[in-house]
């Protein structure tokens, strides 16, 4: 079991490089705790789904919009414990096969939220050979030492779906709190993309 | 119950979602949504999404909402308790979740594992915020789905509508 990863990417400076120049065809779904904090930090922006609770529900929120929005890209930022509560969802997403549907998965191997405990991927479980295994296009591990780029492109350009496991260096971060009713965040995304 | 009159529920069900303008339906497939899977595949204006647990499909139709596209989940009874956690998304956020339930667990039920969730699925439904109705009568089904997605789509209600299984016929084997 290995927790540490020393060519880990420093998760906010990642996300926003991910996030940078966006386009107004950019729409973000997160998964609840760290990566609704990070994706708030890089800028808050109507276009971004943010959620608190529902957890395993991100990457499917990402293919119910993104099968509904092809002219958008969809891209999903999530952790690792998250996204394992999703398992599931990389055979449905398999099947749908969205081609604007791209997932960050920010690896920490650990649930950070409640106490750090080490998650399935510090055991070894792939998350990358599961989504590929079950028809992701393209998917990578990435870390630090190939920088920012390859997973910039992955996650806004290539075809999809697409899933980019990203490793990520373990400590903490002040947490930027999005606006939490749910409500006030569906409502506002609707109207940024014109569907209020 | 005659076979056609069967028959002509299953493709009323199917020609409401048409009418009311569903563009995603997904679901874990029963033999009771057997028909109208089969004409959601057919159907051009519908993309069809397989699941592997119903929960997922509370997910996939949070975010056809979210780009102002309508859903709607088939399931069967015993996988309502699969979504609750998900559930939050209907009472946090107003999603105008539509499912449509096949009942196991009651009417002849022969097999006892299918009536614990099956007699709790009111109850569950209710508990995430969802309006429950349900259909006995074949000759009800259009118009209570008519109307479920009518709340759903025109008034922001999440629904649920319960094809019974006197409706469906008890499963026999």
């Amino acid at each position: 079991m290995e927790t540490q990863q020393n060519n880990g990417f420093e998760r906010r400076e990642l996300v926003a490089q991910i996030l940078r120049d966006r386009s107004d065809d950019l729409l973000v779904v997160t998964g609840l705790g760290s990566p609704t904090y990070d994706v708030a930090a890089a800028g808050d922006d109507p276009r971004n789904f943010y959620l608190w609770g529902a957890m395993g529900s991100a990457a499917t929120i990402g293919l119910g919009l993104a099968l509904a929005r092809p002219q958008a890209r969809v891209l999903v930022i999530t952790g690792d414990g998250e996204m394992l509560m999703a398992l599931g969802a990389l055979a449905t997403i398999g099947v749908a096969r969205p081609s604007n549907l791209a997932i960050a998965v920010l690896d920490n191997r650990a649930y950070g939220e409640t106490g750090g405990q080490a998650s399935h991927t510090a055991h070894g479980v792939d998350l990358v050979a599961m989504a590929r295994a079950a028809g992701f296009k393209e998917t990578a591990h990435c870390d630090a030492t190939d920088g920012f780029d390859a997973p910039r492109r992955l996650l806004r350009e290539a075809p999809g779906p697409v899933l980019a496991a990203c490793a990520i260096r373990s400590g903490e971060n002040p947490r930027v709190m999005p606006a939490r009713d749910g409500h006030h965040l569906r409502a506002r995304f609707r109207e940024a993309i014109g569907v209020a | 119950m005659r076979d056609s009159d069967q028959g002509d529920w299953r493709e009323a069900l199917y020609e409401e979602l048409v009418a009311a303008r569903v563009s995603q339906v997904a679901y874990v497939p029963d033999a009771g949504h057997s028909h109208v899977i089969t004409r959601c595949h057919e159907d051009p204006a519908i993309t069809p999404i397989v699941l592997t647990t119903e929960e997922e499909g509370i997910g996939v139709l949070a975010g056809a909402d979210l780009a102002g596209a309508r859903g709607v989940l088939l399931m069967q009874s015993s996988g309502v308790g699969n979504c609750l956690n998900t559930f939050s998304l209907v009472r946090n956020c107003g999603f105008p979740i539509v499912t449509i339930v096949t009942m196991r667990g009651e009417w002849g039920e022969f097999n006892p594992w299918q009536v614990p969730m099956g007699q709790a699925t009111p109850a569950t439904l209710e508990a995430g915020g969802l309006v429950v109705q349900r259909v006995d009568d074949p000759g009800d089904v259009r118009a209570v789905v008519k109307h479920a997605l009518h709340m759903a789509f025109e008034g922001g209600t999440a629904m649920a509508v319960l094809l019974s299984q006197r409706l469906i016929g008890a499963k026999t084997f």
